[in-house]
C-alpha cells in the first residue's frame, strides 16, 4: 500500500547558491537514483526532520533521469535551515503531489508563452526543459522572465548557456529586471508591462508563475491584448501539510490545491473564491 | 432481532470484552460522559451523548505518523505503528455514526489514509438509538433518523432490555458472540420506542432546518454575503467547535524532538486559527471573518459539492452546547438562508 505520509530518504548531492537568497539543491535517493518520477508542475514535500516539512515544486524536468532538483528561496524557518545544508546531508522527500501542466495534451502543437517572476521560474523551468527535450512536439517557445536585479535572476547561467544558445530552435528568451544597474544592457521594467510591450500574438498558450501581484497585472494585460482565460495556465501555492487533500489547509472552495492543483487554468481559478 | 435483558448488561460487556477491546460511554469524573475502555464493574452512562464525539476512535486527537533517527548527516525512517487490535465501540449515537461516513469520504478517498483505514477496519460500531433527544439535536435536518441508527449493529435500549440488529458482516460476527446471552425477539418494543421518540422529536425546536438553501454550487451566492462580518464578530477563534465536531477533520503535522530522535505526529487542527493558512510569505485568511466563513462554507457548500450533496454536519448539537459565545451552525444557516424573515 502506498504510505503517502511516510517519506523516503533523499541525499543532497549538490548545493548551488543561485541568487543571493535562492539555492538549488540536487537530490537523489540513497540508491543514487531519483527518489521518484514526476510530471512537470508536480511538487514534493521536502523535510528536515525536527525542523519541518513543506511543499516545493520539483524544478528539474522529468527528462532528467539522474537527480531531482529543488530551487528554494530562503524566506521562512524551514528554508533557512535548508540553506545551511551541505552536500551529503540527508533530508526526506515524499511525493509527487498534485496535477501537472498538460505538457502531453493541451500544450502539444501550441506556441508557448512562459511568463515568470523571481523564484516563480522554478515550477515552469520543469516545463521549459521538458518542452526543449521533446522540441518537435511544440511550436515556438517564448520565455519572459523578470526579477528585481540581474543577481536575482534564477538559473541565469542555464538561461544564457542553454535557453539563449543560438542553436536552440525557436526559443526566445526575454529577460527584464526591475531597476537599471551596471553590467545590464537588457530590458528594464516590470514583467506585466514588458509582456504588453512585446505584443505577442494571441494564439499562444500561456504558462505563468510568479508573485501574486505579477500574476494579477500580467493577467489583466494579457486579457487586454485579447488572450482568453482558457489559454492561460498558472500554478498555485498555499500552506500544505498532508499533500493529499485531507489536512484541509490548502482548501479553496471545493478544491484542494495540493490534489486538484497546483496547476489551474485561469478560467477554473476564476471560479474559485478569491482566497489565495 | 436479538434481545438481552438490561440486568444482563454486565454479563454482555464481559462476554464482548473477552474477545475484543470494548469501549462504552460511561460517566467519568464530574459526570462527564466519555467513551472508556470497559473494565469489570463499569456502568454505562445514560446521558444522551458523550462530551467528545466518537471520531477519536478512528481519527485520534494526536497520533504518531513516523519517527526519524538522525546520526550525523544520516536519517533513518521508522514506521512506528504496531498491529491494531480489533475493538468494539458500544453505544454510538446515530449522529456520530453518520460522521464516520463523512470522515470516510475524506480519509478513504485516494490516496487512502492508511492510519485511518486500519482503525476503521478493526473497529465494530454498535450504535444505540436515541430515546431522549435534546433541544440541541438537529440530526433530522441532515436526514438522520436517531431512532434507527446505522453502524455494524443497531441497538435499542428500553426500560428492561436491549435489542440488536446486525447490518454488516462485522455486525454478524458481533451478534454471533452475544448469542449465548440473547433470545430471539420481535420488534414490538422497539417500534413502540421509536414511535414515542418520534413524538419528542416532532416538538424539538431545531430538528428541521432548511437545507435546500445550501449545497454544492452555492459558493458565489454565499461567499461574499455581508452577513459573515456580523456572524463572526464575536467569535473568539478558540476552535472549540472544531474539536467537539464529529466531522471536522483538518489536521496539523508536527515534529517533536524526543532527545533520542524525532517523532512526527499529526494532531487535530482548526481552520478557525490564524496559523492555519499562514505561510512564510503571507496569509490568505487574515481576519477571523474569513476563517469563520471557511468553516461553515466547507460544511454547507464545499463538502456537499465534492460528496453528492451530503452536508459536513450531522446535527449532534455539540457546537450549539459548547460555543463560549453561543454562535453555531444553526444560527449561520438561519441567517444566510434568511429563515427568520417573514416570521
Amino acid at each position: 500500500m502506498n504510505e503517502t505520509l511516510i517519506p523516503v530518504v533523499g541525499v543532497i548531492t549538490e548545493v548551488k547558491l543561485d541568487t543571493p537568497d535562492i539555492k538549488n539543491f540536487r537530490v537523489v535517493g540513497r540508491d543514487g537514483k531519483k527518489p521518484f518520477i514526476h510530471k512537470p508542475g508536480q511538487c514534493a514535500m521536502v523535510s528536515l526532520p525536527g525542523i519541518g516539512e513543506a511543499m516545493f515544486s520539483i524544478t528539474s524536468s522529468p527528462t532528467n533521469e539522474d537527480y531531482m532538483e529543488f530551487e528554494i528561496k530562503k524566506c521562512g524557518c524551514l528554508t533557512t535551515w535548508l540553506h545551511m545544508l551541505e552536500p551529503g546531508q540527508e533530508i526526506t522527500v515524499r511525493g509527487p503531489y498534485g496535477n501537472a501542466f498538460p505538457v502531453d495534451d493541451a500544450f502539444v502543437g501550441k506556441d508557448l508563452l512562459i511568463i515568470a517572476g523571481g523564484v516563480g521560474l522554478a515550477p515552469v523551468r520543469s516545463v521549459i526543459n521538458y518542452c526543449r527535450h521533446y522540441r518537435d512536439r511544440y511550436g515556438k517557445i517564448d520565455i519572459v522572465y523578470g526579477s528585481r536585479s540581474k543577481e536575482d535572476l534564477a538559473f541565469y547561467d542555464e538561461i544564457v548557456s542553454e535557453w539563449m544558445n543560438p542553436d536552440e530552435k525557436d526559443v526566445n528568451v526575454h529577460l527584464t529586471i526591475d531597476r537599471e544597474q551596471e553590467n545590464w544592457d537588457g530590458h528594464v521594467g516590470f514583467v506585466p508591462n514588458y509582456v504588453k510591450e512585446l505584443n505577442f500574438s494571441t494564439d499562444k498558450t500561456v504558462i505563468m508563475c510568479g508573485p501574486p501581484i505579477m500574476i494579477k497585472f500580467t493577467l489583466a494585460g494579457l486579457k487586454e491584448c485579447g488572450f482568453d482565460e482558457k489559454q492561460i495556465f498558472t500554478t498555485m501555492e498555499l500552506k500544505m501539510k498532508c499533500g493529499i487533500g485531507k489536512c484541509g489547509r490548502c482548501n479553496i472552495g471545493s478544491k484542494y490545491v495540493c490534489k486538484d492543483g497546483p496547476v489551474f487554468r485561469m478560467d477554473e481559478l476564476s471560479e474559485l473564491p478569491d482566497e489565495y | 432481532m436479538l434481545k438481552i435483558l438490561r440486568s444482563q448488561l454486565d454479563e454482555l460487556f464481559a462476554l464482548i470484552a473477552e474477545k475484543e477491546t470494548l469501549y462504552i460511554p460511561t460517566d467519568a469524573t464530574a459526570g462527564i460522559a466519555q467513551f472508556k475502555k470497559w473494565e469489570n464493574g463499569m456502568k454505562m452512562s445514560d446521558k444522551l451523548k458523550t462530551s467528545r464525539s466518537a471520531k477519536d476512535f478512528f481519527f485520534p486527537q494526536t497520533e504518531d505518523l513516523v519517527s526519524f533517527k538522525k546520526t550525523g548527516k544520516k536519517i533513518d525512517i521508522i514506521d512506528p505503528r504496531t498491529e491494531t487490535e480489533d475493538f468494539v465501540i458500544f453505544g454510538v449515537r446515530a449522529c456520530d455514526c453518520r460522521s464516520f461516513d463523512i470522515l470516510d469520504r475524506v480519509f478513504l478517498a485516494e490516496p487512502v489514509d492508511t492510519y485511518y483505514k486500519n482503525r476503521r477496519e478493526h473497529g465494530t460500531v454498535v450504535t444505540l438509538a436515541c430515546s431522549k433527544p435534546a433541544e440541541t439535536c438537529f440530526c433530522q435536518t441532515f436526514g438522520i433518523d436517531p431512532t434507527a441508527p446505522a453502524g455494524d449493529v443497531s441497538a435499542w435500549m428500553t426500560e428492561d432490555a436491549v435489542y440488536f440488529n446486525a447490518n454488516t458482516e462485522k455486525g454478524n460476527a458481533f451478534v454471533d458472540v452475544i448469542k449465548a446471552l440473547a433470545t430471539e425477539s420481535d420488534d414490538t418494543a422497539v417500534e413502540a420506542q421509536k414511535a414515542a421518540t418520534k413524538e419528542i422529536l416532532a416538538k424539538l425546536p431545531i430538528q428541521n432546518l432548511k437545507t435546500e438553501a445550501f449545497g454544492g454550487g452555492k459558493t458565489e451566492q454565499y461567499f461574499k454575503s455581508p452577513e459573515w462580518a456580523e456572524l463572526s464578530e464575536a467569535c473568539l477563534g478558540c476552535g472549540t467547535c472544531t474539536f467537539v465536531c464529529p466531522t471536522c477533520q483538518c489536521y496539523d503535522i508536527r515534529d517533536f524532538d524526543t532527545g533520542h530522535g524525532i517523532d512526527r505526529f499529526r494532531c487535530w487542527d482548526s481552520c478557525m486559527y490564524s496559523d492555519f493558512t499562514k505561510m512564510a510569505h503571507g496569509n490568505p485568511r487574515l481576519s477571523q471573518k474569513e476563517r469563520f466563513r471557511q468553516r461553515f462554507m466547507h460544511k454547507l457548500v464545499y463538502y456537499p459539492e465534492n460528496n453528492e450533496g451530503i452536508f459536513g454536519c450531522v446535527g449532534c448539537g455539540r457546537c450549539v452546547e459548547k460555543c463560549p459565545i453561543s454562535m453555531n451552525i444553526v444560527k449561520v444557516m438561519r441567517t444566510l438562508a434568511k429563515e427568520d424573515e417573514g416570521k
